[in-house]
């Protein structure tokens, strides 16, 4: 293996490598490297195992969108053949999808695990939560979570967050301490250091991990590809009776009813990231199959969080603020 | 590099992974440059642009007639909490991620200002390459020389330093050479940028003429310093060497146990994975973990070290990852490993390559990079977290600071956040210990605050006094 050692001799080895690359060798992965989504499952695994050596009672945040799928996946991997040895906790906001409902169902059906479920209706009946005026239900989801992590006991909660999504995450550690009230505290986070986790917390303390901080979107995607994972449809286009409200197209359903300015059309959509019908606004796409929506991520123009999720429009500190009071 | 192809064709493809950090002072551009590094190479996307873009104009930035990536403050675009946006500053390690078409990259964008040391030793511990950031106008500052200290120590495999604000010393070569003469200067005082088999030294120093306000040689060759024949900083990047290439040579198989796979284990009765026939795995029993340092073949001769047990001979009989058998893997992989002999084998032993491994010892001679405001007194007791086993541990003594402008060893009885120092530590129970020089991985380890569970120091184990590699007993 030779080492640069001068400006000179990094410009002969650039030279050389344009000069001898045929277009095949270019593609070929190095043989005697990792690929990068090979680096990202092999850290992600590592992460989820370090978690359950050392906590006592952990649970996977699973929503049945894209990266709670991807991280329940790299779970069973982890402990292949045992069985993913903690249970799943869905925050259920009323206003999910259906058809991400019956998803979340069937995986936890065909994986044998336990469902945990924390129902924000259920704290909205009891007058314990009060609907927001805008009708979005994402910022609620934090009472319930932290109900269901102190009722059940849980002193780790893995999570999809990656720091690819938002300013705020970006700063996120792989092992998020919390305190009594599940608070972010981004000014005092302990230095993550190689990759040795210090996950020590005391009496009421949890800590929030992040197995997939690294991956990007396209990540994400083409893991979702190579590894044949199945996702909700509604990742892929479908046609669907919309309505466009702040630049977005949102599905017609029962809590996301369109007003009477509102034309109602039926177009080719997707969705990129599902959380709730009343927040989540879909983009049109033709991409139907995985291949197509790698392609159509890899090309796009806007965040997904910018394109689709109102609830990150509301300011620019909207993530950072929600993080502080518990969100994940 | 092209645009979107390169886009797409990353999507398209494998590429493997590059991490790099950035260190720079005050002011000399940083963000600007991390900005600039982002916009060039497409990682930006139209709404965070747009969001950008109206922060920009509120604050009257570019000025009026400014177009393009002119007419945006470019270090916007790394600022994440509030507070940052409120007071101008960078708080706290953020990690960002682009890609080209020949690799994808995550950043750790490490703030000088504050904690300089503790921000640097974070985003290096992972790195493959450190950018430090010099300003031409200002040039070799006593925080490069601790920059420079810091990124010695912990053996970063790749230095580059990139001389930021170059258009404002009107694209001066001779500028430019003295201060390339000042950091090689200070770079052969640290021993960086040179082969040494003795030190382990296998880092190299590059010094790069930029302007991130302007994009000159960021990602691109500049035409406006047609004196510097080297290659535009995204170049290098895409072009090195990943410390674990580098590494692969001089180290041998390194795994920490991380937990035992036993799916018909006494809790769980049924806890073999759906679909798997309960029967086919009753005697299954593998040990999870990820390989830290070199490569484990099928048959291969490990060594395992328990503490209270006599290092124990095997051989490797299985590579199982999720359903696949293995003939070999290597580092960083994440794998199950079987045994041929049932051995008793938890959570924090390792497997290591037969007769390469030093005697286990409850003696660690480190430096400690010291990240908590909280002092180091001599008699402490602390926690330390090397590979997959924590340990209690006492503070014996404090042997001496480090003092970064100078590299000299000073006397000391005590670490302050920030410091970096030399201490003896007795350790509860002996650790499979190396050298960090030559292992950066089983050379490290954390302290932690016992009480409250905080991370406090960064350890780099050091050999004992007097010793030399062949006295030790290897098995």
């Amino acid at each position: 293996m030779s080492t640069y050692t001068t400006n000179e001799d990094l410009e002969l080895a650039v030279l050389e490598s344009q000069a001898t690359e045929t277009p095949d060798a270019a593609q070929a992965p190095r043989s005697d490297r990792l690929s990068s989504l090979d680096t990202l499952e092999s850290e992600a695994i590592h992460i989820i195992r370090e978690v359950v050596a050392e906590f006592e009672r952990p649970a996977l945040l699973f929503s049945g969108g894209k990266d709670s799928v991807v991280m329940l996946h790299l779970a069973t991997k982890a402990f292949w053949p045992g069985k993913v040895p903690f249970p799943v906790l869905h925050v259920d906001t009323g206003h999910n999808f259906p058809e991400v409902i019956d998803f979340r169902d069937r995986t936890v059906e065909r994986l044998g695990l336990k469902l945990v479920v924390g129902s924000v209706q259920e704290f909205i009946d009891r007058g314990e939560l009060a609907e927001r005026a805008d009708g979005t239900r994402n910022p609620l989801q934090t009472v319930p979570l932290l109900d269901a992590i102190q009722r059940n006991k849980f002193d780790a909660v893995f999570g999809g967050g990656r720091r690819d999504e938002d300013k705020a995450r970006a700063k996120e550690r792989i092992l998020s301490l919390r305190d009594e009230f599940g608070q972010w505290d981004p000014r005092n986070q302990r230095p993550e250091l190689w990759n040795l986790y210090n996950g020590r917390h005391t009496v009421g303390q949890h800590v929030r991990a992040f197995p997939i901080s690294n991956w990007t979107e396209l990540d994400v995607w083409r893991y979702i590809e190579r590894e044949g994972i199945e996702l909700p449809g509604l990742y892929y286009a479908h046609e669907r009776e919309v309505f466009e409200r702040d630049g977005m197209w949102r599905a017609v359903g029962e809590v996301s009813m369109p007003l009477p300015h509102e034309e109602v059309v039926t177009k080719l959509v997707r969705y990129r990231t599902v959380g709730d019908m009343s927040c989540t606004g879909a983009v049109v796409s033709e991409a139907r199959t995985v291949a197509d929506v790698v392609v159509e991520v890899a090309a796009s123009t806007l965040t997904e969080r910018g394109a689709t999720r109102a609830d990150d429009r509301i300011s620019e500190a909207a993530m950072e603020d929600r993080k502080k009071d518990g969100y994940f | 590099m092209s645009t979107e192809t390169a886009l797409l064709e990353t999507g398209l493809r494998e590429s493997t992974l590059f991490r790099f950090a950035t260190a720079g002072s005050v002011d000399d551009g940083k963000s600007t440059l991390v900005g600039r590094l982002l916009h060039d190479s497409k990682a930006i996307l139209a709404d965070q642009l747009d969001a950008v873009a109206r922060t920009s104009a509120d604050r009257g930035f570019g000025g009026a007639g400014a177009t393009g990536s002119q007419a945006i403050d470019l270090a916007l675009l790394t600022d994440g909490l509030r507070a940052e946006r409120e007071q101008g500053i960078t708080i706290d390690v953020a990690y960002r991620y682009f890609a080209t078409d020949r690799r994808s990259f995550i950043l750790a964008d490490c703030p000088g200002h504050v904690q300089y040391t503790k921000n640097t030793v974070t985003g290096a511990s992972t790195a493959d390459a450190v950018v430090v950031l010099i300003d031409a106008r200002k040039g070799v500052l006593e925080q490069t020389r601790r920059h420079l200290s810091v990124l010695q120590l912990l053996r970063v495999a790749h230095v580059i330093v990139a001389v930021n604000k170059i258009d404002l010393v009107d694209f001066s070569e001779s500028v430019f050479r003295e201060i390339e003469a000042d950091v090689q200067k200070v770079a052969r005082e640290l021993g960086l940028g040179r082969e040494d088999s003795n030190t382990g030294g296998i880092t190299d120093l590059f010094v790069i003429p930029v302007s991130a306000l302007d994009g000159d040689n960021v990602v691109d060759r500049s035409d406006r310093t047609p004196w510097y024949g080297g290659p535009a900083l995204l170049e290098v990047l895409e072009t090195l060497p990943a410390a674990d290439e580098l590494e692969s040579h001089l180290e041998s198989f390194r795994f920490p146990v991380q937990l035992v796979i036993r799916p018909q284990g006494a809790l769980a009765p049924d806890a073999v994975a759906a679909g798997l026939d309960v029967e086919a795995y009753r005697d299954y029993r593998a040990y999870a973990g990820q390989i830290t340092e070199g490569t484990v073949t099928l048959g291969d001769k490990v060594t395992v070290l328990s503490p209270g047990h006599e290092p124990r001979i095997t051989t490797v009989t299985g590579i199982d990852f999720a359903g696949s058998e293995l003939a070999e893997a290597t580092a960083p992989q994440s794998v199950a490993i079987r045994l041929a002999d049932e051995i008793d084998i938890a959570r924090g032993d390792t497997i290591a390559a037969a007769g390469t491994v030093r005697e286990s010892s409850a003696d660690l001679y480190a430096a400690l990079c010291w990240l908590s405001p909280k002092p180091l007194r001599e008699g402490a007791k602390v926690l330390v977290k090397h590979g997959t086993r924590t340990v209690q541990a006492l503070v014996r003594n404090v042997t001496g600071k480090l003092d970064l402008a100078t590299f000299n060893v000073e006397a000391a009885s005590s670490l302050e956040l920030n410091d970096i120092g030399n201490a003896q530590l007795r350790l509860a129970a002996p650790l499979p210990l190396e050298n960090y020089l030559h292992h950066r991985r089983t050379g490290a380890f954390l302290v932690i605050d016992p009480v409250d569970g905080n991370t406090l120091a960064a350890g780099l184990v050091k050999d004992h006094p007097g010793d030399h590699e062949d006295e030790r007993y290897v098995i």
